[in-house]
């Protein structure tokens, strides 16, 4: 049970759409991954979509929250995107604030607030 | 007692075998979305510290009826070294695996009713509940 996350790139943004349970190989995986993808293709801006996702434990908030700071160490902006109202609700309460992260309620929006980021 | 199923932590893996159950058991139990991810996320959590602080242990779910209400009672015990002091670990905060965890109170947050019982060398059992509305 290896599965890959697929990293898509779209001009000078990567796109990754996380489908399933996050276990804790695939998460860390993931980050390698993507950082590895950031360098390999220059691109400036990720939008992680979470859409599918119905819970977010603190290790997987910490994968994320720190792909982030690595990938702007790297020098690449990240949006968060779809993340639902359970989500929202069960991090919040958990304890966890994911500061300064960018997020959007869709791809969509996920996209555009990058450009206008990334044109800023 | 109510119907009662269980996942031992011995590995990563059993963290996400343990929290699919607990998903199985609350969406069955009639829990709404959002009390589903609570528990589901309550249940990693508690998981996950078993298997970060003792090495192993075990998660049981059991169904709970009192009063014409339901609920689920989640089960996290463990034979590690226990817990130094309690009150600490309820601060939030609170953590000595370096940020990983969101630790006990929230945790506590999540659920009905929380409660732990932990011996120093014989180890903990948490016992965490919530209602339906």
């Amino acid at each position: 049970m290896n599965l890959r996350i697929p990293i898509l790139k779209l001009n000078d943004c990567l796109i990754v759409s996380i489908q399933w349970e996050l276990d804790d190989q695939t998460a860390l995986q993931f980050q390698e991954d993507l950082l590895a993808k950031l360098h390999e293709t220059s691109a400036r801006g990720v939008v992680i979509d979470l859409t599918p996702i119905d819970f977010i434990d603190s290790f997987i908030a910490k994968v994320l929250g720190d792909v982030i700071s690595m990938s702007g160490l790297m020098g690449a902006k990240v949006v968060i995107t779809g993340i639902q109202p359970a989500v929202a609700i069960t991090l919040i309460e958990l304890g966890i604030r994911l500061e300064d992260v960018m997020t959007a309620l869709d791809l969509e929006n996920g996209l555009e607030k990058l450009q206008r980021e990334l044109e800023a | 007692m109510g119907y009662r199923s269980s996942v031992e932590i011995l590995t990563e893996w059993d963290i996400v075998a343990a929290r699919q159950l607990g998903r199985n058991e609350a969406k069955e139990v009639g829990f709404g979305t959002v009390d589903q991810a609570r528990i589901t996320t309550a249940i990693s959590e508690l998981a996950r510290n078993i298997y970060l602080y003792a090495g192993k242990g075990k998660i049981e779910i059991e169904r709970i009826s009192e009063g014409g209400k339901y609920g689920i009672t989640i089960i996290a015990s463990d034979e590690g070294p226990g817990i130094p002091d309690v009150r600490k670990v309820m601060e939030d905060g609170f953590s000595t695996s370096g940020g990983l965890g969101a630790g006990m109170p929230g945790v506590k947050r999540l659920m009905d009713t929380f409660k732990i019982d932990t011996v120093l060398g014989e180890g903990t059992v948490i016992n965490a509940t919530k209602w339906i509305r």
